[in-house]
Parts: C-alpha cells; structure tokens; sequence
C-alpha cells in the first residue's frame, strides 16, 4: 500500500502573533513545527503501516526550502520517502493553487497513492480547503473529519467525527480523508528515525518537474486574496465570585444581572 | 540557559533533547498520578522502546546503540530524573539487571537476552538483596544446586526493582556454601520459570510508580546455560555492576537536584511577600546559588567518572562510590532546600517538590548505602596509600 500525507509547516500556535498595523502573521523568531492536524494524519499513516508492513509513505508538503523540516521530522518518526514542492512560481499561493499543485505532485508519484491523508485543517490559515480540493482535482472520493480507518481488501473503513458523535463509512481505496486530533496521540521521532532524517539529501522539486500549468500556480493565478487579517479585541475577564453560600451567590447574579437590564 | 561545557557528543546532545522533550510531554503530566496510585510507568517504557531509548547502553551488534559512549545513556537517565526518578529508575534498572550479562555473560547469552532488551520487547531486572543480606551482599541465603543440566534455585529475593514487571532476572545464589562471597553465582532467570513467584509490591516513601517487589524461588529449575560466567563468579559480576551502575544512580540525583531548583527558582521570581519577588531576599537567593552549585559540582563528577570507565580505566569503583554519594546527598540537599524555598506550598502535593524530596532519600540507601560508598572509598585510599608509603 502506497500512502501519501500532504504536511504543512507552521509558526508554533501558542506563539502566533498578528502585526497590528499590516494585519499580517509576525513570522520572525518565531518557531516553526509541523501542523498539529498534519501530525495525527501522519501518525494514522504510521499505525496502518504497523498492521500492514508492506506500505510505504510517502510525504509530501510545499513550501519555502526551509520547509524541509517537517519533512525531517515525519522521516524521523517513520516516514519512508519524502517530497518538497518548492519553486519561486508557486509563491503566494492560495488554497485553489496549492491544491492544485499538491495534485499534480501526486500525479508524478509512482506507485499512485491508495490513501491521501491530510490534516483536518492547517492552524494558520485554518481554511480546511487544501485536503477536500486536492481530491477532488484528483477525482478521489474524499472523507473529512475522520479519526478512525481500518483497511482491508481494497476498501477503508473510516470513522467520521462531528460535534454530536460520529457515522461510519465505508470507501473504495483510492481516496483522501482529512484527519482530527481525536484520531490518535502522534508519536515522537525515534533515535533510529532521527539519525537517518539527519543523512537525508532532500533536493526541492520544482513546478516543471511535475507538470504544472504555469497559469494554475502563485499569487497571480490565486482567484482569492487574503485583504487583511485582524485580532480579535481583547476581552476583560468578568466578574467571579467564589467561596460563598451558592444561594447567596445566586442572589448576587441576579442582583446584578437586573442592574444591567439584561432580565 | 547558560550551561557548562561537557564536551558532549552530538549523539549525548540529541539525547538529552529527546528526553528532554519526552520527559516534559509525557512523563511530567501523569507525575503526580503514577506517585499517588503506585502504577508502574509500563506505558511511557513501552514508548521509550519504540523510540529507540531502551539500548542506549547496550552495544551495536546487540541491537543497542551503544559504541563507546556512555554519556548519552547517562543523559537519558539524568533527563528523565530531572521530571520523575519513580520512573527512570524502572527505565535504569533495565540496565542493571542486564550488566552482569554485558560483563560476564557468553556470546549466546548476549544474543540471546540482549536484543529484546535492547528494542524494549523485554525488560530486566537485578536481583542481588535479600532480608538479611543488604549492604553485606556476601551474606546471601538463596542457594542454587547442580542437578545434571540444571540448577535447583531455592530462596527470596527482597526489594527488587522492576520485579514482576520484569521478563529477565540476573539472580545471585550460593552454590558453594563453604567460599562465602567466592561461593555466589550469577544466573539468567525467565519470568515463568515453574518455580519462580513474585510477592506483594511494596508500598514505599517515594519512587513509588517504580515496582518494588520480592522474588520467590522454591525448587525453580534454571537450565545450567544461565549460569553467568563460572560458578563462584557471581560476586565479582555483582561488584563490577555497581562499579558502573552507580554513576547512573549519580545521574538520577543530578537530574532530581536539577528538577528541584528549576522549580525552587522559577517560584522564586514570582513568589511576592512584603512587595518584591522573594528571590529578591539575599538569603534566599544565596540558598539558590548554593543550591545550583552543588547541582553542577555534581553533574561535572558523575560526567568525569563516566568518562574515565569509557577510557578503559582499570580502576573506578572509588570514582563510582564518589559520585553515587555525592550527588545522591546534593539531591537529597537541594530537594530539601527547594521544598523550604517553597515553603507551605512546597509542603503541599499540589507543587512537584514534596514527591522530589520524598524521592531523593532512596538515592542515598540503594545500590550500596552511602556508607557503603564511603567505606569503598576508604577501602580504596588505604590501598593507595600503602603503594606509596612503599615506594
């Protein structure tokens, strides 16, 4: 079995600032780490490959060269081979372009993919558009949201969460799912793995080299613009009250409550 | 954070961010939980194995990682111990029980038992104490007799680490009851040997996620291949174990001492009484600075001893003993002292430095009793001294 897991790199989420005048995302000093959603893809990846030890995967994330991190890091938990989507052409792209490219990277793989994975979203741009768009330029049935796979005579059988619970479905392989954090605990690098990720060449794979139509890819093919992103106004904590009789207390929340006009 | 210049190897530095990183993520949440229930960290060992962090001492060619160095194991020990010593010392005593095999054991007895041990499939485990045979290890009363190919082990182990847990032993018996410590042997025992129990888990002051437990043998059949070595070798297998088993033991108190004054500062700066920081109170920040030397003066000796077993140093039992009493008496000093920096809330399980406190004391009783190390020390210098008087 051949799976592929499109992983994204981003600035460390308890550390992402917005700059307040061009309402961009502040990346200097800040730390960079694989998606957490791209993670537990990744680690679904993994545990499949421990009941099936034929597979291999491959994965695959685009970028700046600096990227090549994330790819380390997958290597270093387990990952067989790896692929870097960098090229100037593909700057600025959003997620129509991106999908399109990560598309026609799997497009080059051989043997073709019997699973794409991805995460459920990515924490920056939190669009969750990049996995069910690449499916679909692939013509892939796609399943979202899932947190548990079992794969057995050419089909998947994947658990789909939602707020309220969660439905089984069953697919025929080839697909793509897009992963949650309940799905599993992602594992750490091991030694071995770490070693090996460390000898790693990893040469960037170009826009040419995987076909794509120059009119498809970066900024100026992007249909979508980010105008601006802004914080959220801080709040001011509310008023809390503790230790007292709850009745009395109770009394107090009313008492208040009537003041403000708001019952 | 300025650090000292050990000279580490880049595999020693990769380590030390592994289980630093592992240690925080993994070990640090379920801390408090694994001291208050007794529940033996077999999860977190399962995952250390994955991660290849089991064989860091055992040799290449024996599914280990080890070439050489010991730094990175000793790190892995120190890392682990600096967020929980309940749990590195059930990662440690891996490698106690599998040293008398390293050291005495055959080339089938290496294939055989290391490995597993090494992926972490297997754990070990080093039975050496009895009731009455602690610090005079000599005095053993478990005995093993020869019948054919086979040896009849009839006895109790008591206080053994990982006991239970466990699939591999390193037993000692007397099979020459005449030699005293000349007459002990070392044997591999497997968990489910016909024969071979486990008593009641000991309910202990601190370290209390490790599994503390005695062995029972009553006419437990061991294949005469498992013996280690000859018979009447078992002592020196067990004192050439200490001999570099300690510094580890040393390792554990220098990461315990480290855990205990990152918190005993970190309270420090945010702790405000009469309108300052208390770290801002020359008494207190002196108690620090006392503290956080002693912490490095111990890390700079246990690293030195490490270094010079690595050199091929004939004789380092003295340096062993050295760096076991000193850094396990700086871990039981700093914890201490960081509970007081704490004060009521450093009394209170709420803060992480009551279960350090309550941890450090075994440091300085296993593996040899601080006075036992002292005595070793002396022993040491008086044979020194003798060579030079003649001289």
């Amino acid at each position: 079995m051949h799976i592929v897991v499109c992983v994204k790199q981003v600035p460390n989420t308890t550390q992402v600032r917005i700059h307040p005048e061009t309402h961009t995302l502040v990346r200097d000093g800040v730390e960079s780490v694989m998606n957490p959603f791209d993670e537990n893809a990744l680690e679904m990846a993994l545990q499949l490959k421990e009941s099936h030890p034929d597979t291999v995967i491959t994965v695959l994330t685009m970028g700046p060269s600096q990227a090549e991190a994330v790819l380390r890091e997958a290597v270093g938990r387990g990952a067989d081979k790896v692929m870097l989507l960098s090229d100037k052409a593909l700057a600025g792209s959003d997620t129509w372009a991106t999908s399109y490219a990560l598309s026609q990277a799997i497009r080059t793989m051989s043997p073709r993919p019997d699973l794409v994975l991805f995460g459920k979203q990515a924490i920056d741009g939190d669009t969750a558009q990049v996995g069910p768009s690449v499916a679909t330029w692939l013509a892939l049935p796609c399943i979202t949201c899932a947190f548990g796979l079992e794969v057995a005579d050419g089909r998947a059988k994947v658990k789909r969460s939602f707020e309220d619970g969660y439905e089984i479905l069953e697919v025929a392989l080839p697909c793509a799912l897009t992963v949650v954090k309940e799905a599993n605990v992602p594992r750490m690098a091991s030694l071995r793995g770490k070693m090996a990720a460390k000898k790693l060449v990893i040469e960037p794979t170009t826009a040419e080299m995987i076909g794509a139509d120059p009119a498809n890819i970066g900024l100026l093919a992007s249909p979508t613009r980010v105008v601006s992103i802004l914080s959220p106004p801080a709040r001011s904590s509310g008023v809390k009250w503790q230790g007292e009789e709850p009745a009395d207390m109770a009394r107090k929340l009313v008492e208040e409550l009537r003041q403000r006009k708001l019952i | 954070m300025a650090i000292l210049d050990y000279g580490l190897s880049e595999m020693a530095l990769e380590i030390r961010s592994m289980m630093r990183e592992f240690a925080e993520a993994r070990v640090k949440p379920v801390r408090a939980e694994l001291d208050e229930s007794g529940q033996f960290p077999a999860d977190i060992l399962r995952e250390l194995g994955k991660m290849d962090l089991m064989g860091l001492y055992i040799p290449v060619e024996y599914g280990g990682t080890f070439e050489g160095d010991s730094m990175p194991n000793i790190i892995a020990v120190e890392e682990l111990s600096r967020v929980c010593i309940g749990v590195s010392v059930s990662y440690a005593a891996n490698g106690l029980g599998a040293d008398p095999i390293l050291i005495g054991g055959s080339e089938e007895q290496k294939k055989k038992y290391l490995p597993p041990l090494a992926s972490g499939e297997k754990w070990a485990a080093y039975a050496l104490t009895e009731p009455n045979a602690g610090s005079d290890a000599g005095a053993i009363r478990t005995t093993a007799v020869k019948q054919g190919d086979k040896y009849i082990l009839n006895g109790t182990k008591q206080w053994i680490t990982n006991g239970g847990e466990a699939d591999i032993y390193t037993v000692f018996a007397v099979t020459d009851k005449t030699r005293g410590a000349r007459g002990v042997s070392a044997f591999i025992v497997e968990k489910g040997t016909p024969g071979f129990s486990f008593g009641k888990k000991e309910d202990k002051l601190g370290i209390r996620a490790s599994a503390t437990r005695e062995l029972i043998f009553e006419n437990c059949e061991v294949p005469a291949e498992n013996l280690i070595g000859r018979e009447g070798s078992g002592f020196i297998w067990a004192m050439r174990t200490f001999d570099v088993s300690r510094p580890g033991i040393a390792a554990q108190g220098v990461g315990l001492a480290q855990g205990a004054l990152d918190e005993a500062v970190m309270y420090a700066k945010v702790r405000e009484q009469f309108g300052r920081p208390i770290i801002a109170n020359q008494g207190l920040s002196w108690m620090l600075a006392d503290m956080a030397t002693k912490v490095e003066t111990a890390r700079a000796l246990t690293y030195a001893v490490v270094r010079t077993i690595d050199s091929g140093a004939k004789d380092y039992s003295k340096f062993s003993a050295m760096c076991k009493w000193y850094a396990s008496d700086v871990a039981m000093q700093v914890t201490t002292d960081a509970v007081q920096v704490l004060g009521g809330y450093g009394y209170m399980k709420e803060y992480p430095v009551e279960k350090m406190m309550r941890d450090a004391k075994i440091l300085q009783i296993y593996e040899g009793t601080n006075q036992i190390q002292r005595d070793i020390i002396g022993l040491a210098l008086n044979k020194e001294y003798a060579a030079v008087s003649r001289a």
